[in-house]
């Protein structure tokens, strides 16, 4: 095995290629957004009754993930696995790029995006959305100081392994932080589950690393540079783990929940009649992000291959999108029972199942998130030494 | 309203503190529906808080603001029919305020929960946590607004229990427009002072909180509901 040397990536033409297309997807937000911006939420598929649409999928998608693009940093640092090294300081600023992308997303989707000076100044403490604007804004300085003292020289590992132990216990705090924004709602009946917090980890850990492969993959597949198949197929077998605690937490979410009458009619809803959240909760969540990654990655031997492992990571984002449009639409689609036992009706649409249609406007600003965060980890590739010149299997220290 | 001149024709003022120190912390305001004397098909209320206010129907049901409603239920055990208002339920442990990141959501002294519209940022928590669906989120540029009724378009807003007019000794519009229209169904009062009205009905005939099980004590109380 020869010593890990990192190298920035070379502006290629296909470098450029992929940096316009995601740039005018990043500017074509910008204009989604100022559009929305000068007419108001109107034009959007928002509504008095679903308030938090498309938008909030994307940025909960990208914030949950950014967490858990930064476990292969974690694995390498804090729990000494020396073959996912290579890897840390991608996983790093990977992490930083999700948060950025999400985060871009979620402020820019807000009424007032222009105050956002006041959400910075002041802070209700008893919100866990102010706590989650310190642990957002915490997460990049403490990710940030781990990408540092992984890149500098002399750095002793003991220290490298204090800094990558607080970006964990950093990053699992934030993503309970996630979880709780709907785990601590009494009002909805789709919500108000201490499961919350638990899940959200679980479903970064899947997320995460799903993401993670792709973008690793491909930014090796373009720069000509190897990835070996037996740490691909590792890091396949990991996801299926993470894939499995998501069904696992997400059957224990829905079984508490049929135990208690009160709950009947909102896990009716998204399990057998709720239409398209059913069917993203079955084919979406259940079937194609769930079971199939599973056999994928941790089934018989013959169905795993470097193909299989891009697939199960490509379903498992597929799937982590039903999950959350699941529980952030659906969770509001459903009505809130203020009357138990009376059928309510009103002109503010009581007692009514509530309709969604995400617009396009919504879509492009979505889009451009998922671009932003691309376009930050392209960058840092292009100016930062994150990318080893190799991860052939040859190269990767305990790879087989 | 304290004003400090910067400079000859730059002034800045500092909004807020006049409204915080009319709210008197002995008292709590808060509303009786009696749902028997609610009329089915009246809109009387709903009306009144409509041209008080200033939010209307323009044509985008999904998406206008609605700050009071009627309500019509059917009790789907004995197929009693009854009809009445809700709006915010001005709680004295609201959660609205609770989630509210930058403290836009707020409480009053007197139990009045308000939005202040220079700090709400438009993020909808307080719609999410909300569990009376009594807040509406302004999807629209809005026009020829009432100057006592501040609102803003991407901001969250709801009952106020006519602040305004109570900060001058009146009561709310509804209430009033519920008494000239003959039901008399809303009792307005301080639930502080045990010989208003409003707690000396409360005191003698049974009422019930909405969301009772959430322990939420609103201020908004209904009477011959269930």
């Amino acid at each position: 095995m020869e010593r890990t040397i990192y190298r920035e990536i070379k502006p290629t033409p296909h470098v450029w290629i992929a940096g316009t297309v995601l740039g005018s997807l990043i500017a074509l937000a910008a204009l989604c957004v100022f559009y929305i911006e000068h007419h108001g939420h109107i034009v959007t598929g928002m509504t008095n009754q679903i308030f938090w649409g498309i938008p909030h999928v994307f940025a909960i998608f990208l914030i949950v993930a950014a967490s858990g693009a930064l476990n292969v940093a974690s694995i390498a640092s804090v729990f000494g696995q020396a073959a996912y090294k290579p890897l840390a300081r991608l996983s790093s600023v990977l992490a930083i790029a999700l948060l950025a992308g999400g985060l871009a997303v979620l402020v820019l989707d807000l009424g007032r995006p222009d105050m956002l000076l006041v959400a910075m100044t002041k802070y209700n403490f008893s919100s866990i959305f102010a706590w989650n604007i310190y642990l957002y804004t915490g997460f990049f300085a403490v990710v940030i100081g781990y990408l540092y003292v992984q890149m500098a020289r002399g750095v002793a590992p003991t220290t490298v392994k204090a800094a990558g132990t607080v970006a964990f216990v950093w990053r699992l705090v934030l993503t309970t932080g996630t979880g709780s924004i709907f785990g601590w709602l009494v009002a909805r009946p789709g919500y108000d589950a201490a499961i919350m917090a638990p899940l959200f980890i679980a479903m970064s850990f899947s997320f995460g690393l799903a993401v993670f492969i792709l973008v690793s993959l491909s930014l090796c597949r373009i720069t000509g540079r190897d990835f070996g198949d037996f740490l691909l197929r590792r890091l396949g077998r990991l996801l299926g783990i993470f894939v499995a605690l998501v069904l696992y937490l997400t059957a224990v979410q829905h079984l508490t929940n049929l135990y208690a009458a009160e709950h009947a009619g909102i896990e009716k809803f998204i399990l057998m009649s709720g239409g398209i959240y059913t069917v993203l909760f079955w084919i979406g969540q259940v079937v194609l992000g769930g079971i199939v990654p599973l056999a994928l990655t941790l089934g018989p031997k013959g169905l795993q291959s470097r193909r299989s492992v891009v697939l199960a990571s490509s379903l498992v984002i597929i799937g982590a999108f039903s999950q959350i449009y699941v529980i952030v639409i659906g969770g509001q689609a459903f009505p809130i029972d203020i009357f138990p036992g009376y059928q309510a009706n009103s002109t503010f649409f009581d007692g009514q199942i509530a309709n969604y249609k995400p617009s396009a406007v919504e879509l492009g600003l979505g889009g451009g998130g998922i671009a932003l965060t691309l376009v930050i980890t392209g960058f840092v590739a292009v100016v930062l030494r994150i990318l080893p010149t190799t991860l052939s299997d040859a190269n990767v220290a305990s790879a087989k | 309203m304290t004003t400090i001149a910067l400079a000859p024709g730059v002034t800045l003022i500092a909004l807020g503190g006049a409204v915080e120190g009319k709210a008197d912390p002995n008292k709590r305001w808060g509303l009786l529906i009696d749902v028997n004397k609610c009329g089915a098909d009246c809109t009387a209320c709903v009306t009144a808080c409509s041209q008080e206010n200033g939010w209307k129907d323009t044509g985008h049901p999904q998406t206008d603001a609605q700050w009071i409603r009627k309500v019509d239920l059917k009790d789907m055990a004995t197929g009693r029919e009854v009809s009445l208002p809700v709006m915010c339920q001005h709680c004295s442990t609201p959660p609205c305020v609770d989630v509210c990141p930058t403290g836009a959501s707020f409480k009053r002294a007197d139990g009045i929960v308000l939005v202040d519209k220079h700090a709400c940022i438009g993020c909808r928590y307080c719609m999410m946590a909300c569990p009376y669906k009594a807040r509406s989120f302004v999807h629209e540029p809005l026009e020829d607004q009432k100057t006592d009724v501040p609102r803003g378009k991407g901001t969250v807003e709801s009952c106020t229990l006519c602040v305004h007019r109570i900060d001058v000794g009146g009561s709310p519009a509804c209430v009033e427009a519920c008494n000239t229209n003959g039901h008399g169904a809303m009792l307005f009062g301080d639930l502080n002072d045990p010989n208003s009205d409003i707690s000396q009905t409360l005191r003698e005939y049974p009422s019930a909180a909405l969301r009772g099980d959430l322990h939420l004590n609103p201020g908004v109380r209904y009477q011959n509901l269930s």
